[in-house]
This record gives C-alpha cells, sequence and structure tokens, in this order.
C-alpha cells in the first residue's frame, strides 16, 4: 500500500515589479477559508512595501504608456488567456474564500475572466470615446484626448475576492496607468494567483503590484503617498473613506469613491484630458 | 564618386533569399464554404488560381452558380435568425479574438499563401498583410460587446445578412476589413473573394471552423463577376459592401438604387502626394516610393500622383530617378524583393496600355533599369516628368506601379490640383510647417490625409473616400456605422 | 534642395562645386544659414526606413564576402583607463590575426587607442598594414582648452599614429556656437595634416536627428575624413537610423562638393548581424562605393570574435564554441 503523497505547499507572496518577495518586514499573517479552516500565512505587507511598489509602478507606467495601445490590449488579453487556462485553481481558491460552493465559484471567475477581455477591447478605442474635436471658433486645430493620470491606488474590495478585485484595479490599467493595489485583508489568494498569471502574459514589471497585508494599516500610507496620482477606495467602509479622501486632498488625488458612477466611470476616474490646439494657415 | 547613381547592387548583390513554401498545402481543388463546410457546387464547375510571378497553376476553386449564392445567403440567414442574433456581444467577441489568435498563429502559412496567389513580395504579406488582418479581427472583437458606447444609441441593431465583395489587392486583409466590423455588429456574411486570388479567404475558412464559429455566421463563396452579381441581387441580402473599381460600383449602386439593400462602397482613387520645399528630404523620397511602388501600385489609394513645389521639383525628380533604380523587382518569394508581379495579364495589359498614353501626351518618361524575369506578369517601375492636369495618366487610375509628377507654385494651387479630379480618397502632404499642413489638410477632398508619411493603416483608424471613392469607412468606431441599423 | 554653391572668402572667387579646397564662412551667420537650409529629418520615417533596411536577408555568397568585408571595416578598440602595453600588444596580435586558427581571415582595419599607447601599438604592428588610429582632444569629453586638445593630437601624431579620432565639443553645439565646434575641426585639421582625421559627434548627446545632420554637416565642413556616431562611452551610441542620417549626409555632400567623407559606427556594435544590417544601409544610402574600409568602419571590440565565428559557421555549416577564438 503506498503512502499518501504529501503536496507541495505554496507561499503567497506581494507582486512588487515583477518579482515575488516577501515583505521587508518579514512578517506574515493567517489568512482562514471562509469556514475559518487555516488555508495559508500570506505575506504582511508593510509602509516600506508600499513605499517600493509605488517606486515600480511610477518607473513602469512610462513603459506602459509608450507601448500601443494595441499591445496593451494583447498583453490584457493574454492575462484572459492565462486565467481561463487555470481557472479551476482560480475557482478553489474563490470557493475557500468566499464560502462558495463550487458551480457557483466557477461562475464568478467565468465573469472576472469576462471582465478581463472586457477590459482587454477597450485599450484601443479609449481614445474614440472619451476623446474629440473640438470646434474653437478661429483656425485652430483643436483635439482632446484620454491620458493615464500616472499611478494610481487601488483598496480592493474586501468580500468579492476576485470579481471585484478584476474590476477595479484593471480599469486604470487599460487607460494607461500603473497600480498599486492593496489585495483584500482576509480574502487576497484568488488576487495573489491572479498576480502570477500576469508575469506569463507579457506583462511589463511594475504595471501591476499586489501588496497584501492590514488595511488598516496600508491604505493610509498610499492615500498620503503624494507620488500617487489616483485613489480607488473600493474596500473601505464610509467612515474610513471619509478619512482617507481627507488625507488624499492634501495631494490632490483624483478620489474614487464606492458605488457610484456607470459602465465606464472607473475608466474614465483616473485619465487626464489633454488638449491640443495647432494653428492652421498656410 | 561616379557611381552614386548607380547604388543599385555593385559590390554587395544579396543572393537569393527565397521563403520556403513547404510551410503552406494548397488543396488541388476546393469547394464552396457554406454553412460551416466545404461543398461541391451545383454546377460542378471550377476555375484555376494561378501564380502571377511564373504562371503556374496553385488550385482549382469552385464557380459558384446562381443556386450556390442562394444557398449560402440562405444558410446566412438561418444563421442568423437562429443562432448569431441570439449570441450575446460578449461571445461575439469571444469568436473574433481566437479568430485573430489563429492567423497570428498561422501567419506565416498565410504570408506565403498570400505572396504565392497574388504576386506581392513576401516581406509585404509578412510584415503588412497578414499583422494587420489579425489586428483587424482583434480590434472589432473589442467592439463587439461595447456596441452601446459606440456612439450609435443605446442598443443599435444589426443589419442581417452582408453580402460582401472584396479586390484582389489585398486579399486577406480586404476579408479582414469586411469580415471583422460585420460580425462585431452581429451581421451574418457572405464573402465573395476576388476571382484571381481566392486561397487566403479559404485558408482563412479553415480558421474559422477552428476557431468553432457557428456554421453559416460566415460563408464564403469563390467565382467570378456572375457570382457577385447574384449576390448583389439576392433579395436576401440586407446589406451589400464592395471594394474594387469606380465602374463596377457605379453598376452596383444602380442595382441596388431600387432596393431596401443598404451599400457602402469603397471604390478608385488618384491620390496626390503633395511636397512643399520644407519637406523632410529623404523621409519625403521613401514615402513617394512607397506611396505609388508599394503592392505594385495595386492600391487604391496609391500616390500616383506626386504634386511638388516646382522650386525644388529638379531635386525631387532626380532623387526619385535614383531611388526608383534601387527598387529590387522580382521574385515575390525572395525576401528582398521590394516590388512583385502585376496580378495578373489582363491588369498587365490595362497597365502597358494607359502608360503608353503617357508618352503619347508628351510626358518625359523614367523607367526602372530593372532586369524582369521572363515568365509572369511584370512592369517596371516608371516614372512620367513634365505631366499636366490633362494628360490621361493624370487622371485616370492606372493601379500599377506608374508615378505621374505635377508641379504647383503656391498651397493654394498644389490644392486645386490635388482636388482637381472626380476621386477623393487619399492623399499626402509633407511640410515640416504643422500649420500649412493641416491649413492643406482642411482643404483636400479626400478621406484619408497622410502627413509626412504615405499608406498608413491601422484598425482603429477610419478609411474610406469621397465623392467617386465611394461612401462609406472601414476602420475606426465609425467603421461599425455601416454594420448597423442606423441610417 | 539644389546642390549648393557656397560661401567663400571675400579676396577669392566663388569656389565651384568639384574643386578641391573646402568652402569657408566669414561669419557664424552665414553658417547658420546653411545649416538651416538643409531639410529636417522626420524622425518616424528615418527610423520606418531603417528598419525596413534591417529586414534585408544576405546569404551564401554575398554573406561571406560581406563577413570578410566587415572584418577589415574593424577598428578593433580597446579604450579603458586600465590599459597597459600587455593589453595593447594582445590587441595588436588579435588586429593582425582575427583568427589564429585561419590565416584567410583577412586582418582589420586599425587599432584604436589612447593616445599614449601610440608608439607601442606602433612597434608591435611593425609592417602589417593594420593602422594605428588615435582618440584624441580630451576624449571622450572633449571638455579642455583648445590648446590643451590640439597638444593631444600632436602627441598622437608624434607616437605614429596614422588616424585620429577627435571629439566635437557637444556643449558648444547644444548652445548653438556652430563656428566654435567648426573652428575647432579646421583646426586639429591642420595639425594632422595628411593624417586622416575622424570627426566623433556623439550622437547620444546630440539626441535628435537634425542634429545629427548639422553636425555631420559642420563636420564634414571643417575638413573631416570621416565622420563617427559615438565614443562609446555614453548610453546611447550608434543605430541604424543614426547611421542611415549621416550616410545621406555623406552622400549629399559628396554631390554638392565633390569631396568624399567616410562613416565610422562605434559603440554597441556586438554581433555580426548588427554589421551586416550597418553594410546594408551603406549599400542602400550612399551607395555601393562606400563598401570599402576607406569610406567605412566598425569601432568595436567583441564584434571581432562574432564576425570570425559567423564566419566559420557559414564555411563549416555549424555552430562553434566562442572558446575556439581568442578572448582578446
Amino acid at each position: 500500500m503506498s503512502p499518501e503523497r504529501l503536496e507541495v505547499k505554496k507561499t503567497y507572496k506581494l507582486l512588487i515589479n515583477g518579482a515575488f518577495p516577501r515583505s521587508e518586514s518579514g512578517r506574515s499573517y493567517e489568512v482562514a477559508t471562509a469556514r475559518g479552516a487555516f488555508l495559508a500565512n500570506v505575506a504582511q505587507g508593510s509602509r516600506k512595501d508600499v513605499r517600493d511598489a509605488v517606486v515600480a509602478a511610477r518607473a513602469a507606467q512610462a513603459v506602459w504608456w509608450a507601448q500601443s495601445a494595441f499591445n496593451r490590449g494583447q498583453v490584457l488579453y493574454r492575462l484572459a488567456e492565462m486565467a481561463e487556462s487555470r481557472r479551476d485553481e482560480l475557482a478553489e481558491h474563490v470557493a475557500h474564500a468566499e464560502g462558495r460552493r463550487r458551480p457557483s465559484a466557477q461562475l464568478s471567475v467565468s465573469r472576472a475572466i469576462d471582465r478581463l477581455v472586457w477590459y482587454a477591447g477597450w485599450t484601443d478605442k479609449v481614445a474614440q470615446v472619451l476623446g474629440g474635436a473640438n470646434p474653437v471658433a478661429g483656425p485652430y486645430f483643436n483635439f482632446s484626448l484620454p491620458v493615464p493620470s500616472g499611478v494610481v491606488g487601488v483598496v480592493a474590495e474586501q468580500d468579492s475576492s476576485l470579481e471585484a478585485f478584476v474590476e477595479a484595479v484593471f480599469a486604470p490599467i487599460v487607460v494607461g496607468n500603473a497600480v498599486v493595489v492593496i489585495a483584500s485583508e482576509q480574502r487576497p489568494t484568488p488576487a495573489v494567483l491572479l498576480g502570477e498569471m500576469t508575469a506569463t502574459a507579457d506583462f511589463p514589471d511594475g504595471v501591476l503590484n499586489i501588496v497584501t497585508g492590514f488595511t488598516g494599516e496600508l491604505a493610509p500610507t498610499l492615500a498620503a503617498h503624494e507620488d500617487v496620482d489616483g485613489l480607488d477606495l473600493a474596500g473601505v467602509d464610509e467612515t474610513f473613506a471619509d478619512e482617507l479622501a481627507l488625507v488624499a486632498a492634501g495631494s490632490i488625488k483624483r478620489v474614487l469613491r464606492p458605488g457610484r458612477g456607470d459602465a465606464l466611470a472607473r475608466l474614465r476616474a483616473f485619465v487626464e484630458t489633454s488638449t491640443v490646439w495647432h494653428t492652421i494657415g498656410q | 564618386m561616379g557611381d552614386l547613381s548607380d547604388s543599385r547592387l555593385g559590390a554587395m548583390a544579396y543572393d537569393p533569399a527565397p521563403e520556403s513554401r513547404a510551410v503552406v498545402a494548397f488543396q488541388d481543388a476546393y469547394g464552396l464554404f457554406i454553412d460551416g463546410a466545404f461543398t461541391n457546387p451545383s454546377s460542378h464547375e471550377s476555375f484555376v488560381t494561378t501564380n502571377p510571378a511564373t504562371e503556374e497553376v496553385l488550385a482549382h476553386v469552385a464557380l459558384a452558380s446562381i443556386a450556390d449564392v442562394d444557398t449560402a445567403v440562405l444558410a446566412a440567414r438561418r444563421a442568423y435568425e437562429t443562432t448569431w442574433s441570439k449570441v450575446s456581444g460578449a461571445q461575439r467577441s469571444k469568436y473574433l479574438f481566437r479568430i485573430a489568435r489563429l492567423i497570428q498563429e498561422r501567419s506565416r502559412e498565410f504570408a506565403v499563401a498570400e505572396t504565392l496567389d497574388n504576386g506581392k513580395p513576401i516581406r509585404e504579406s509578412r510584415d503588412i498583410d497578414v499583422p494587420l488582418a489579425a489586428a483587424h479581427f482583434f480590434y472589432y472583437a473589442g467592439w463587439a460587446d461595447k456596441l452601446e458606447f459606440a456612439g450609435f444609441g443605446a442598443n443599435p441593431h444589426p443589419l442581417g445578412v452582408a453580402g460582401q465583395i472584396i479586390p484582389w489587392n489585398f486579399p486577406l486583409l480586404m476579408a479582414a476589413w469586411k469580415l471583422a466590423p460585420a460580425l462585431a455588429a452581429g451581421n451574418t456574411c457572405v464573402l465573395k473573394p476576388a476571382e484571381t486570388t481566392p486561397l487566403t479567404a479559404l485558408l482563412l475558412a479553415e480558421v474559422l471552423q477552428q476557431a468553432e464559429l457557428p456554421p453559416g455566421v460566415v460563408n464564403i463563396i469563390t467565382g467570378d463577376g456572375t457570382t457577385g452579381s447574384a449576390l448583389v441581387d439576392h433579395p436576401g441580402v440586407d446589406k451589400i459592401a464592395f471594394t474594387g473599381s469606380t465602374d463596377v460600383g457605379r453598376l452596383i449602386q444602380q442595382r441596388v438604387a431600387l432596393s431596401r439593400k443598404h451599400l457602402t462602397l469603397e471604390l478608385g482613387g488618384k491620390g496626390a502626394n503633395i511636397v512643399f520645399d520644407d519637406a523632410p528630404i529623404d523621409e519625403m523620397i521613401e514615402g513617394i516610393i512607397d506611396g505609388i511602388f508599394f503592392n505594385q501600385g495595386h492600391v487604391c489609394c496609391a500616390g500616383s500622383r506626386l504634386l511638388v513645389q516646382e522650386s525644388v521639383a529638379d531635386d525631387v525628380l532626380r532623387r526619385l530617378v535614383r531611388r526608383v533604380d534601387q527598387l529590387r523587382v522580382g521574385d515575390p518569394m525572395d525576401k528582398n524583393t521590394d516590388v512583385g508581379a502585376i496580378n495578373s495579364a489582363a491588369q498587365l495589359e490595362k497597365i502597358t496600355e494607359l502608360t503608353a498614353y503617357g508618352e503619347r501626351e508628351g510626358a518625359t518618361r523614367y523607367t526602372s533599369t530593372c532586369v524582369l524575369p521572363d515568365r509572369g506578369y511584370w512592369f517596371a517601375p516608371t516614372i512620367f516628368a513634365d505631366v499636366a492636369q490633362s494628360h490621361r495618366i493624370a487622371r485616370e487610375e492606372i493601379f500599377g506601379p506608374v508615378l505621374s509628377v505635377l508641379t504647383f507654385r503656391t498651397p493654394e494651387e498644389a490644392v486645386a490640383k490635388a482636388n482637381n479630379t472626380t476621386y477623393g480618397l487619399a492623399c499626402g502632404v509633407w511640410s515640416e510647417k504643422g500649420s500649412r499642413t493641416l491649413w492643406v489638410a482642411q482643404r483636400l477632398r479626400a478621406g484619408v490625409i497622410w502627413a509626412n508619411t504615405y499608406n498608413r493603416f491601422d484598425p482603429a483608424s477610419p478609411f474610406g473616400g469621397v465623392r467617386e471613392s465611394g461612401f462609406g469607412r472601414e476602420g475606426g468606431r465609425h467603421g461599425l456605422e455601416a454594420y448597423l441599423d442606423v441610417t | 534642395m539644389a546642390p549648393l554653391r557656397l560661401v567663400t572668402r571675400d579676396d577669392r572667387g566663388v569656389q565651384l562645386p568639384g574643386e578641391s579646397s573646402l568652402p569657408t564662412f566669414d561669419t557664424e551667420e552665414q553658417l547658420r544659414a546653411l545649416l538651416r537650409g538643409l531639410a529636417g529629418v522626420d524622425a518616424v520615417g528615418a527610423e520606418a526606413r531603417a528598419a525596413k533596411l534591417a529586414t534585408r536577408s544576405l546569404k551564401k555568397s554575398t554573406k561571406l564576402a560581406a563577413l570578410d568585408l566587415a572584418v577589415r571595416m574593424v577598428d578593433l578598440t580597446t579604450l579603458e583607463g586600465a590599459d597597459t602595453l600587455g593589453r595593447v600588444t594582445s590587441l595588436c596580435a588579435k588586429a593582425m590575426r582575427p583568427d589564429a586558427l585561419d590565416p584567410e581571415v583577412p586582418s582589420v582595419a586599425a587599432v584604436c587607442v589612447y593616445p599614449d599607447l601610440v608608439a607601442h601599438a606602433r612597434r608591435v604592428l611593425g609592417e602589417s598594414p593594420v593602422k594605428v588610429a588615435a582618440v584624441a582632444t580630451a576624449f571622450p569629453s572633449g571638455r579642455a582648452s583648445l590648446a590643451v586638445k590640439l597638444l593631444d593630437v600632436s602627441e598622437a601624431l608624434e607616437g605614429g599614429a596614422d588616424e585620429i579620432d577627435m571629439v566635437i565639443d557637444r556643449g558648444a553645439f547644444l548652445a548653438g556656437r556652430f563656428g566654435q565646434v567648426l573652428d575647432e575641426v579646421v583646426a586639429v585639421k591642420e595639425v594632422c595634416g595628411a593624417t586622416h582625421l575622424k570627426v566623433i559627434l556623439e550622437v547620444g548627446e546630440l539626441r535628435t536627428f537634425d542634429n545629427v545632420r548639422r553636425a555631420s554637416w559642420i563636420a564634414m565642413l571643417g575638413g573631416a575624413d570621416f565622420i563617427k556616431t559615438s565614443t562609446g562611452k555614453v548610453g546611447v551610441s550608434a543605430s541604424l537610423p543614426t547611421a542611415l542620417v549621416m550616410l545621406e549626409a555623406v552622400r549629399d555632400f559628396a554631390e554638392s562638393t565633390g569631396h568624399v567623407v567616410g562613416v565610422k559606427v562605434a559603440g554597441g556594435i556586438r554581433s555580426a548581424k548588427d554589421a551586416l544590417r550597418y553594410l546594408v544601409v551603406v549599400n542602400e544610402t550612399a551607395g555601393s562605393s562606400w563598401l570599402t574600409p576607406e569610406r567605412f568602419r566598425f569601432g568595436a571590440s567583441s564584434l571581432l570574435n562574432d564576425l570570425v565565428m559567423q564566419r566559420q559557421k557559414q564555411r563549416r555549416g555549424v555552430y562553434v564554441r566562442p572558446d575556439e577564438f581568442s578572448g582578446d
């Protein structure tokens, strides 16, 4: 009778600048399944990790925006391909994290992947929908184009471990930003998994950075960091959101509060309109 | 210094660098692609398609009869009613993404097939035709589930069954330009490839099968002019999209005028490349050359007229003539070939006939000193200087590697001469002065204006003409309009 | 732009194209007017042209001939603070015999060293046709007085240099003091006499193609025998588009004035594939008459081994071990 095979257990690390380090603090914290069983020791990100992530995002954003919109779409579609090929793994994690039954978890994963596909097709259309020529009075060629704000910090929703993560995190990336996201505190593993997949999807280093840890500790760092241009507060309650919004005001961040806006709100939130005039004459 | 003007070969002759044919295997005979499968034509008639560079037969291809057209349209209608109109935009999007990916995966096969069937250099099919075709499917895949944001209302509907007739100059790319937006918008299609270049469309049919596109959503029926006519006349078709000559476009529009069919046309052109004295010289020379000799001049938007500011005309002409002699004309399968074969004997005859008028009417002719192969259809790149507005070669579309050079003195005169045509597809403007470029662009009657470049295509950029170059746009957000019920 | 008719000194007649002396300028304004009259370079177009030329495929006998030609065009270079006599000795041996096991491989065009090592290189090379090129004029920065720069050149010449690679004053260029840049080239050329002068533009600091075109013309008007892309000491060096622009410049200059100037690309050229791409650009821009070490050079070090390796591979049909070749 052969002995039962021992599984190789996984370590859940941060994603910073295309690499998967542990927290510089060396700390980790226990994450349990929805039913309370031990799931993993996940890296407990520190303020310094957030700082490093922002540095990486800033450098990456120039590279990301310099690529053609077509290339950005290809990268996002590739991520969808990766996620689809590993959907069972993702579903298992969503099931454990959210306490869903297997079929429900699979549906959730399907929706998340479909959202990625939807986003992939946006990169080379945003300018056509949000931009345009302006018929000014005078001999000037005038056009407005949407350009990314730069580095966007996202505090991911706490309960929806994958769908809401994808929804919030990839919208700013579609329009050319680089992102630092603080994953759901209690349900981070699907996000970490998706982060791993970006490594095989030709994402330039630093376009997406994922810091796991305690939201209460890390969100204020992100909100106060002056080199972060935008902040999505999906994962905090009203009171905390008020606090963070106040802090963010110190560096005139673009702040997106949870629960408002239409289907394009997330795409518009972290885009700046750049308008160019050019004389017309012989 | 003596051989600066003879910089064609000299010390570096570039030995033959042929792409291998082995990657593609044509069947001896192809059926019609209807309802998801290849079937025999009702008449069992077929015709051959040949390699214009060697005149060898590549394959036998079915000739779709009126009955076959009927079958195809019915299949498209059935697919529309029972399947495609019920499929979500997100689902359509995924099919299109699959098709795009498959084209990318089989890109070398497509490139070689295109070069063998069309005669264009392998470098062009490899670097331009095939990647752009895939890109069109990628681009429109992204619109399929976003139609409510395209500016046509909250819930725009497709038209139904689209009959699409495409030309022989960019066979695969034209198929992509037609199918991608039509499918994204929710229509089903009956596509008729050009008579001399059916093979990459038939290869595309295989890709559609691999993508598991529901049967009947796209039907590909090869044939000749009678097939096309039958498609245009069929009452079961809601929309006709045609790319080809203005003469045929006129006939189609007449036939469709009394029906309720929607119509878009992408027709001929006599593009003017306008060069000012402050043009970036070397890049401009490349742009002029590329504008007329790219794809052997078989381009509706070719810059077939050069309008050069008189003060720099001599120098520009000198540089052009020197550059033309550097063009490598020959075996399209050779990776170093710049200019390939003329697509057919018929086209070669047209080019030869029209070009003969050039000299007759008094223009000065410069012909490339390239050595043309014995077999196949070839025309040496040619430049005519001292061309006047009234000359036939300044007014008629030659659709071959022949450039007519005229001069102008002022921006106004340049605009007037550029617009002095019944066509209006594309123009080029060469200058380092932005304000003047924009001033000229504003006044040109053309659907596409290239500044300091030429023959640039992108699925995100709308393409199409004004006046007798047609109506409707392909590419961009605007390209969806042709396939939605919004006009 | 029609062939130029350039300004001359007051007390002489108009210089016609084809005569052997170069035009001169009385004022900064005259030079500026000429430079402004040069056509601009559209960066997108230039890069697209270079990219298209890079798709050329060289096979068989063409490739073999091109590899041999490239070897003969190499200025085998060592320009390190840590250079010693021993280093130069090895370099010269390699220059004369690039492939120790195959005497058929031709020798390179030149070795390129700092001025204080010229005499030693000359001794080691003896009767070999390999030339000694010396960098001079406060290479690589060029930041020193003219007097110091000219002394640098003299000492290199005294050591026996056959060729001088000077740097232009990029600070002066970027500040618009074009006359000063020109005067320095003229002054160095005067010291050089018949010795072959290469003028390094340092394209990585000039940044734009328009600047490269203008600097090329200044160097050529100053009497350069060669214009050279880079010192190899800053981040950005030679690239196909810059070589394209410089080759267009030498072509146009030859047509306007009758003077033939060569081009040297240096910095970052490591593979035989790169080298062959440059040869294609030469062939299809300035023309096949520039395909000679008299008119085109590669400033490189590790390139030579890759050329020799590719040569072996073409002949033997197998990929060989890098260790088969000396590490010099």
